[in-house]
This record gives C-alpha cells, structure tokens and sequence, in this order.
C-alpha cells in the first residue's frame, strides 16, 4: 500500500476505537489532506472530529495543546515541517514544557504530524529536513516513518503515547508503495535491523534508508564486505543500545542523513556512538549530509546539495579503500 | 447575598495582597528567585473574575498569584513554589509565572506573552465537544491584544461557536511601554467587536467585574459562543522585581492608588469594621505560616530533575 495509506489507517482505526482522537490542520476535512493522508475520515467522522482549520499554525498546535488538557487526543497535522516554525513557540515553549513546568501535573497526549525533506524543485522555504531542530528540545518525542510498517505501528503508538510526540514523514514517501504485512511489529522506541551484516553499519532514517538500500549491494560487492543497515526511526528517544552493538560488531560506521552537516541530527548519531565505542573502531566515522546550503530550485543544483544514491556509493566506497577495506 | 460575596471578595482580595507583599520582602531578602510579577492593584479583576467563574475552567498569564488564591489553591504550595521547594504547586519546577492545578480547573501560570489564549480555545473546543457545559476563561495583558495569538485565537472562537470568555486585563503597559506607543487601537474592547460581543468595564471595582464576568459565563454557556471584557485596571509594582519602573510619574502612580480596589471595597458600607479587622488579623497570620512552610518545606530531591520530562511506563501502547 502507499506510505500515505499507512498513516490514514493507523488514524483510521484509532479513531474507530477511541472517540477522543480529533484531527487539526489545514486541508484535512472537506479537502482531504494536500497529501490525501486524511483522505476519507472526513466522511467518515465528521467535521467536529476531522477539523479544518484556518491557515495560522502557532494557533493550530496551541489549539490542540488546549484540546489536550480538555481530555482529547489530538493530531495536528502542520502541512509541511516549514511551516512548522511558525508554531515552534508553542511547540518548543509550550507542547514540550507544560508537563515539567507543572511538576507532572498537565499531560499532553498529542501529536503533531507533518512532512518534511527535500522534494522536487521547490525551492529553499519548502525544501528543509529539520529533525535537529525538534529533536534537540527535552520534553518531545521525535519519531521517524521510513515506510508503511513504521508509519502504521509508529503513528499509532504516538497517538496512544501520553506524551507530545513530532511525528515526521517525508513528502517523497507519501506516493510509494509499500508492504505492511498483517502480522507486523514495529516498536518506535528501537531502531530496526533492515539487513545484517558485519563489516560496516549505516545508520540512517526517512527517506535516506531507501537511498542506501538501493546501493548497499553494489557496496558489498565493490569492497567486499558486508554491511548492515539499520534504520534509526526514533530520533527522541535514540535507541543507542542497538546503535551501539551494531557498530561494536561492524568495527565501522556511516551515517546517512539529508539534513545539512552542520548541526545535523548526524552529529548527535556519531558523538553518541563515539562516547561509548572509541576503542571499537576500525575506521573513523563517516557522515553523508546534505550540504549547508539553502535548498536551490534549479534540479542539478538541488541534486547537489541532498546525499543521492550514487553519492552514497561512491563516498562509501571512497571511505572503504582508505581504510583498509 | 451581597454582603456575603463583599465578604468572601475581601478576604481573596486581602489574602493577595497581602501574599504579594511578603513574597515581595521574600524575594527582596533572596528567598524567591527568577521573576516576580506581582498584581498588587489589579485584585479586583483577578478575585471578581475567579469568583464569577466558578467551576469553568481558567488560563492566566504569567503573573498568576492572586487568580490562583482565588481559584482556592492553597496558598502554602504557592509560596512553596516561589521558594522552589518540594512542596510547591509545580515541585519546584515552575516558580512564579507556572501555577499550575488542573484538578479545580486552573491552568496557569504561561510565560509567553498569549501563548496561552489558543490553549484555552482549545480547551473550549473539547468541553463543548464532549458536552460539558462550564465555560471557558482567558486573562491576559493589553501587551497581548497586539500579538497573532491573539487574533488567531478570536477567530476560532468564534468561527467555531465556542463558550469562551476573553479577558483583557489593560493595565496600560506592556512592560515599561504605554499602550499608546505599541498598540494603534487604545480601547481594546474594539479589537474584538467585529469577532464577537463585547465591553469595556471599570476593573478597579470588584462587584463590576464580577457583575460583567457573570453575565458574560451565562451568555456563553447558553449562546455557545466567545465574548470578550476589557477590563480597566492598573498595576502599582513595576512590571516584575526586576523592573526599576520608573516609566511612570509619582503622580500617575498617586492617581492610580486613589482607586485602589481593596480601599473601595471597604468603603462601599458592605463590610463591618469588625469584619475588616477580623480578616485582616486572619490573613496576616495566615501568610505568616504559609511563609513558614514555604521556608521549612524540603528542596526537592535530586532525582526530581528527570522526572516529570515524559511519560515513564510506554509498553501498554506497543503494538
């Protein structure tokens, strides 16, 4: 099925079962989402349950925060991680703090979905990975969806969470397919093992974990190794158990992030993992980012600035040979 | 009925005043830390609002004492807060501009100019969703009239019919800058006439707060839908402790205190004088063995640092 289908039947069913589930946002009623990902659940639903709202974001997350502690379960759905910034007020000072500020006493049981990552063409206010950003602020949750398993499970789990979960998806998952098996099982609090291996580890999340699967064979074969491939889904919390007994077995690691290097969640990734497994190593580690550049309309340009397929490969490969491998 | 409500005004609007004033002396002798926004002047519309309100559910700014006070909190666990101790409402971990006590309705205390009014719209939103009829109250500053919250919020309020009383307290500064200076529209009931109904009262008179406060709960209870009280008042403290104040003449100052709430309610013939000294004498001794406990009160332990962060216990809701 589609990535986005995975998502509206994560909402679907929590909906069905639990009448304080409420959707917010621009689009997501009558219009049925810009990404139809609450496509269907307006008919289904209703207005009071499937909410559109005007285009002002701060108000739509302050909105649901209020929603929140009047007993709901709300997901606010921000169209894109861009204009997410215009809430960031209420996200970072208000959805992150209320429960600290309050010794423990308001709980916000809600989620704010949205979007994110570079698309096709459309310029640097609508082309951002900005995971750093949210996962840096204590209080959220930040969790990933790279296909239909972690997206349906991950969601879900969010919703049912008590906690204030980001919940981000990227906009050039929505229109792939692919396999959400019936008996499947996926725990967003632990990174997945998509392939084992045993020479080298690349850790990536989103869309890049796609990226990488599309060369690891070629990888394997060009330096002959092996390598395993975990998807890191969580960003808060970082499951650093399975990162770092990954990385204790490969010896080597890479990590693959589309966000820009400087400050990128990547950083966090390779620090963490460095504190615990420095005399693990074999190699130094190796990041593959976006660069620090605002993402450029022109296709050739905008191309330059992400990690693609064929960049992965050959930076791996480059960085194999260098070290031995 | 009247003498009784004068009454009970009296004793929340003492009972401030008064917690204000030590935690003043608190603060000044190094027992409070951080800010220190104190609404000494402003009761009237902080107790008559509370009282009128009763059972709805109130959001106030950051300067939150005396709405606290009156919504019934303890007033221990709130000097406990301002010391930061263990015993506080918030454990220590809000301090002065986070009050915090969802269970008799009261959520805050926010710290971020009207970051608060789109949380109250959204509280109303899921009371009248789930049938419950108490109302919905929002105070905040005339600083906050000029900020998009602000207007986002009118407009769901009303574009969505909920029961959602707006309050503006207009002190006439947004910090140290007079509202003529930050604000094009200076009656600020204005602002919200084209959204919904609404007035302007005289908020250094307790009984016309509480008459204007009253009236506008039934009318948004029976309508479903906002209205909006700007409320007259004036602050005698600077903005917080950290403020020198000296924005303001003596003069205005003198004027100001002229009207002063508590002075007025005493002087309306309701309250006997024995009555005024009874009070008086109570909440002294009061605040005296809230300040006790508040100094007596464990800080909190260590381990209180993570806690309260996010939910602990997640495995009921793994698929």
């Amino acid at each position: 099925m589609f990535y986005r289908e995975a998502l509206n039947l994560a909402m679907d069913e929590i909906m069905e079962e639990d009448s304080s589930v409420v959707i917010l946002g621009e689009d997501v009623g009558f219009y049925g989402g810009n990404y139809r990902v609450t496509e269907g659940l307006y008919a289904k639903y209703g207005e009071k349950r499937v909410i559109d709202t005007p285009i002002a974001e701060n108000s739509i997350v302050g909105v649901a925060i209020g929603m929140a502690l009047g007993g709901l379960r709300p997901i606010a759905e921000i169209m894109t991680a861009n204009f997410a910034m215009l809430a960031m007020d209420q996200i970072v000072n208000n959805m992150a703090k209320l429960r600290y500020m309050s010794g423990g006493k308001i709980v916000l049981p809600m989620v704010v979905r949205m979007p994110q990552g570079v698309v096709k063409q459309l310029a640097s206010q609508h082309s951002q990975s900005l995971e750093s950003l949210f996962a840096s602020i204590p209080g959220l949750r930040v969790f990933t969806a790279s296909d239909c398993i972690t997206a349906y499970h991950g969601l879900k789990t969010a919703i049912k969470l008590d906690d204030p979960v980001i919940f981000l998806e990227h906009t050039l998952l929505y229109f792939e397919k692919f396999d959400l098996p019936k008996d499947s099982y996926y725990n967003p609090f632990k990174a997945r093992v998509l392939k084992e291996g045993k020479d080298i580890t690349i850790f990536s999340y989103l869309k890049m974990v796609h990226d990488v699967l599309k060369v690891v064979d070629k990888i394997e074969k060009t330096l002959n190794v092996s390598a395993e491939v975990i998807d890191v889904g969580s960003l808060n919390p970082l499951d650093l158990e399975t990162l770092t007994n990954s990385v204790k077995k490969t010896k080597r690691f890479v990590v693959v992030e589309e966000n820009p290097k400087h400050g990128g969640f990547g950083a966090h990734i390779v620090s963490s993992v460095l504190e615990e497994c420095f005399y693990n190593l074999d190699a130094p580690p190796l990041r593959i980012a976006g660069e620090d550049v605002p993402i450029p309309y022109n296709r050739k340009l905008e191309l330059l600035a992400i990690p693609t397929p064929e960049k992965i490969y050959s930076k791996i490969v480059e960085w194999g040979k260098q070290n031995g491998l | 009925m009247e003498q009784s409500l004068a009454e009970k005004f009296y004793y929340f609007m003492k009972l401030g005043r008064v917690f204000e004033l030590r935690a003043k002396e608190e603060y000044m002798k190094g027992n409070i830390g951080g800010f220190l926004h104190l609404a000494i002047g402003e009761e009237a519309v902080h107790v008559g609002a509370t009282i009128a309100f009763d059972k709805g559910d109130i959001f106030v700014h950051y300067r939150d004492h005396v709405y606290a006070l009156a919504k019934g909190i303890n007033p221990k666990y709130l000097m406990a807060e301002l010391f930061g101790k263990k015993t506080g409402i918030s454990k220590g971990k809000g301090g002065s501009m986070h009050f915090y006590e969802p269970s008799l309705n009261f959520y805050g205390g926010n710290a971020i100019v009207g970051a608060h009014i789109p949380h109250s719209v959204g509280m109303a939103y899921a009371r009248k969703y789930k049938g419950e009829n108490t109302g919905v109250l929002v105070a905040f500053g005339d600083g906050a009239t000029n900020a998009g919250n602000f207007y986002e919020s009118l407009n769901l309020a009303s574009l969505w019919k909920l029961p959602i009383l707006f309050l503006c307290e207009n002190n006439y500064y947004a910090i140290g800058t007079r509202i003529d200076k930050a604000s094009a529209i200076t009656d600020l009931y204005l602002k919200a006439k084209p959204y919904m109904l609404s007035k302007q009262i005289d908020g250094m008179d307790v009984f016309e707060v509480y008459k204007a406060v009253r009236e506008a709960k039934e009318y948004i209870q029976e309508e479903s839908k906002p209205y909006f009280i700007e409320a007259i008042t004036y602050r005698y403290e600077p903005h917080s402790m950290s403020d020198a104040g000296n924005y303001r003449s003596a003069r205005e100052l003198e004027i100001a205190k002229s009207k002063d709430p508590i002075e007025k309610l005493k002087n309306s013939g309701l309250l006997s004088e024995s009555y005024i000294k009874y009070i008086d004498n109570l909440v002294e001794k009061e605040i005296e063995e809230v300040v006790e406990f508040a100094k007596n009160s464990p800080e909190p332990e260590n381990i209180e640092l993570y806690t309260d962060v996010l939910c602990e216990v997640c495995k009921n809701v793994l698929p």
